[in-house]
């Protein structure tokens, strides 16, 4: 997780220009770090390619809209570690 | 190319799956208005218009590989170079190929040449969308009339 959380931290901080001490493990991305739609797929790209995952951005903005899952479910940053992990273990699997 | 039009494209020559790329051909034509201002005396074809020529080579490529499902919308460009001028009347090859398919957006490479020579290229983001009402079918039907291979949905 804490590797996640700097790594993933570093791609927010470098990709939107945010001060790196912002990002914490309670900040919500949109919420707290001000990171708009398009700055997030360039995030979304830069985590994909770290990871080699492919974040399932559609089906959590679906689930959220429907109200099926809460955003900070995937958007406050130690959730969206967590979230990266479970790719990058399911990938392994 | 019919610039103010903004068809860049005259024929998809190429579309491939695996590895994913589209190749496709153009004439610069000889005659614009464009080239009244860009440059008096001095036509030369404009750097963004030959990335919106990359842009729509790669949406073409999207379009093939969704099977026409949903639109791609250029979202963001980088590390373009626009490494030669180009002048009327010059045929130029386009090539895209995918660079990665994320969800709800899809990254490309694209290139155009001339002579055999690189003109430009550049690494291009896009949002991928429902598409508006009525547009699919239009895309499509352009896309056949372009030389593009008949591509299944996708669902």
């Amino acid at each position: 997780m804490s590797s996640t959380f700097d790594k993933v931290a570093d791609i927010i901080a470098e990709t939107a220009d945010i001060d790196r001490a912002k990002v914490t493990p309670q900040a919500h991305v949109v919420d707290d770090l001000g990171i708009d739609s398009l700055a997030f797929l360039d995030i979304a790209f830069a985590i994909d390619k770290a990871f080699g995952i492919k974040m399932p951005i559609e089906q959590w903005q679906q689930e959220v809209n429907e109200g099926k899952a809460a955003a900070d479910n995937y958007f406050v940053m130690s959730n969206l570690c967590a979230r990266i992990d479970e790719l990058v273990a399911a990938k392994k699997a | 190319m019919r610039l103010e039009y903004f068809q860049m494209i005259d024929r998809v020559t190429a579309f491939d799956r695996e590895p994913p790329r589209l190749e496709a051909t153009s004439v610069i034509p000889d005659q614009s208005p464009i080239f009244e201002g860009h440059f008096p005396g001095h036509p030369l074809m404009p750097g963004v218009l030959l990335i919106e020529t990359m842009a729509q080579t790669s949406g073409y490529l999207l379009l093939g590989l969704n099977g026409f499902a949903r639109m791609p919308f250029l979202a963001g460009v980088t590390e373009a170079k626009l490494r030669r001028f180009v002048e009327p009347n010059t045929p130029i090859a386009m090539e895209a190929s995918l660079v990665h398919e994320g969800s709800g957006y899809a990254v490309t490479k694209a290139r155009i040449r001339a002579d055999g020579k690189a003109v430009c290229d550049a690494e291009l983001m896009f949002k991928i969308l429902p598409f508006p009402p009525g547009l699919g079918e239009q895309m499509r039907a352009h896309a056949t009339g372009l030389g593009m291979p008949a591509v299944e949905a996708v669902p």
